[in-house]
């Protein structure tokens, strides 16, 4: 997850380069659906989780799909990872972004994690420990829209939408219609 | 926010929404959890520094810290070196040489957390847990976090203050906090409970309860505090509840939606009869579970990132 800080500084000057348009992440986000669902043998005893901010539409598009292909609602939530993380002390303490945690809960169910994007595996560090303290999970799955790596932790993904090469001098900026007014992924230049 | 929370002044109405919305969230992530804990202040101490008998606000910072993973001690001034004179400084000193990272303290005299924030003393936050007769911004956040629940919004509403306002420190910070957050405040009091220089306070005042009652919104009832009442501020016992106690009648002026708070510790019969303290719009317990999550906003907000 990018900070609020670069998000604003590129939705400004909105250079880059758009690597995914409306229809790409369409077909990605079928597709990983699709993908959850069939390594789950059925929708049944999914709970989808999304990191805010842009995890979090993201998770309730899987949990639509899911349905419309399955037949089966899913619930669908959000989990915010502030206090989990491990960088806290780097910057001035952050505003929490909300949690909220289907009705069913999450123990003995499959949990997938979704974030857009997966980079060094911290957020998704701190994500593993706020699940613990929710319940405890039969398993826990990562979905991510664009896996740009660098990862500083052993962590992978079990769905990608889209592996998205980068040096770490650029940022990654996913945009979504719930968020952003429109779906798109873009790489940019890092300013210095 | 700024590294310290002496006074419900200290915070902006974006500063103000920021720990409303921080202790929804507290609520949330503890609220029916099999882990009733967070790791985020792993590794702090916080050190409750009590000159002044409490329980509520005492306990609800030890719980408060506990729940965020910090460490905790607390340390009253009975059975401490100062009930062998230590001084405020040689106190403070004292916990600084002992790596405080926070002190929450409650102290006799009004502006002696500002003098521990400011002296150089120590290094690390200072929250105000209650000073004399001064304030109370906890008390007031946990307040208008109730309120907001309640009546959805604090801005516009119409809250009335019942009480010993002269002695009262959550009064001030309620007022403060409230306007704030744009709230029409009332102070209802006997004159001589009512401080010097309230008219500069960003409220109303009125000494006919009855009248006030009838457009509010909600009624804080404020502790009669008997240990302060060494002159004669008014007449008897029970010519004060007559005119300034909230008994069935009176709870029967206020709207329908109206509730009742209550900062505790009651005397009941007194400022509140035990039928309206009891009654299913009265908050007075609800304020309770309330402080602790306010508390874990304002320790989060003080304490979890770096220094700017």
């Amino acid at each position: 997850m990018s900070t609020p800080a670069q998000h604003e500084r590129l939705a400004a000057e909105f250079g880059g380069r758009q690597v995914l348009d409306e229809r790409d992440i369409a077909r990605a986000l079928t597709r990983i659906a699709h993908e959850i669902v069939e390594r789950n043998k059925g929708a049944d005893d999914l709970v989808v989780l999304g990191i805010p901010t842009r995890g979090v539409p993201l998770a309730h598009r899987f949990a639509a799909c899911i349905a419309d292909a399955e037949g089966v609602s899913v619930p669908a939530g959000s989990l915010d990872v502030t206090m989990y993380r491990d960088d806290l002390r780097l910057r001035p303490a952050r505003a929490l972004e909300h949690t909220d945690i289907p009705a069913g809960g999450v123990d003995g169910r499959v949990v997938v994690l979704v974030d857009d994007v997966l980079f060094s595996g911290r957020t998704i560090r701190a994500a593993l420990t706020a699940v613990e303290d929710v319940g405890r999970p039969r398993a826990v799955r990562l979905a991510v829209l664009v896996d740009r790596g660098h990862r500083e932790l052993p962590i992978r993904a079990d769905h990608v939408g889209k592996n998205l090469p980068t040096s770490m001098r650029e940022s990654v900026k996913v945009m979504l219609q719930e968020v952003d007014g429109r779906d798109a992924v873009v790489i940019a230049e890092e300013q210095p | 926010m700024k590294d310290h929370l002496l006074s419900a002044a200290d915070l902006s109405r974006d500063d103000a929404i920021l720990v409303l919305d921080t202790s929804a969230e507290m609520a949330q992530l503890t609220e029916g959890r099999s882990v009733k804990k967070l790791p985020t202040l792993r590794g702090r101490a916080v050190v409750n520094l009590f000159f002044e008998d409490s329980t509520r606000t005492r306990t609800s910072f030890e719980l408060a810290a506990k729940r965020l993973s910090a460490d905790v001690v607390n340390f009253s001034a009975k059975g401490s070196s100062v009930s062998k004179g230590e001084s405020l400084k040689d106190t403070a000193l004292t916990l600084e040489a002992m790596g405080a990272d926070c002190v929450v303290v409650r102290h006799w005299a009004s502006g002696a957390p500002h003098r521990l924030a400011y002296s150089g003393w120590i290094r690390s936050s200072v929250v105000n847990a209650g000073d004399g007769t001064h304030e109370h911004p906890t008390q007031a956040i946990l307040d208008a976090y109730t309120l907001r629940k309640h009546l959805g919004s604090v801005d516009g509403r119409r809250i009335t203050i019942v009480g010993d306002v002269l002695h009262s420190r959550v009064a001030r910070s309620n007022v403060l906090l409230l306007a704030t957050l744009g709230a029409e405040v009332t102070l209802v009091a006997p004159p001589t409970l009512l401080p010097v220089g309230v008219e500069h306070w960003p409220c109303q005042t009125s000494y006919d309860l009855d009248s006030v009652l009838v457009k509010a919104d909600a009624v804080m009832m404020l502790r009669v505090q008997r240990e302060r009442m060494n002159a004669a501020f008014f007449p008897s016992a029970r010519e004060y509840s007559r005119r300034y106690g909230l008994d069935a009648r009176r709870f029967a002026l206020l709207p329908d939606d109206a509730v009742v708070l209550h900062p505790g510790p009651m005397n009941r019969g007194m400022e509140i009869t035990a039928e309206v303290a009891d009654s299913d719009r009265s908050v007075i317990v609800e304020q309770v579970t309330n402080g602790v999550y306010v508390r874990m906003a304002v320790l989060y907000l003080l304490l979890a990132g770096g220094r700017e």
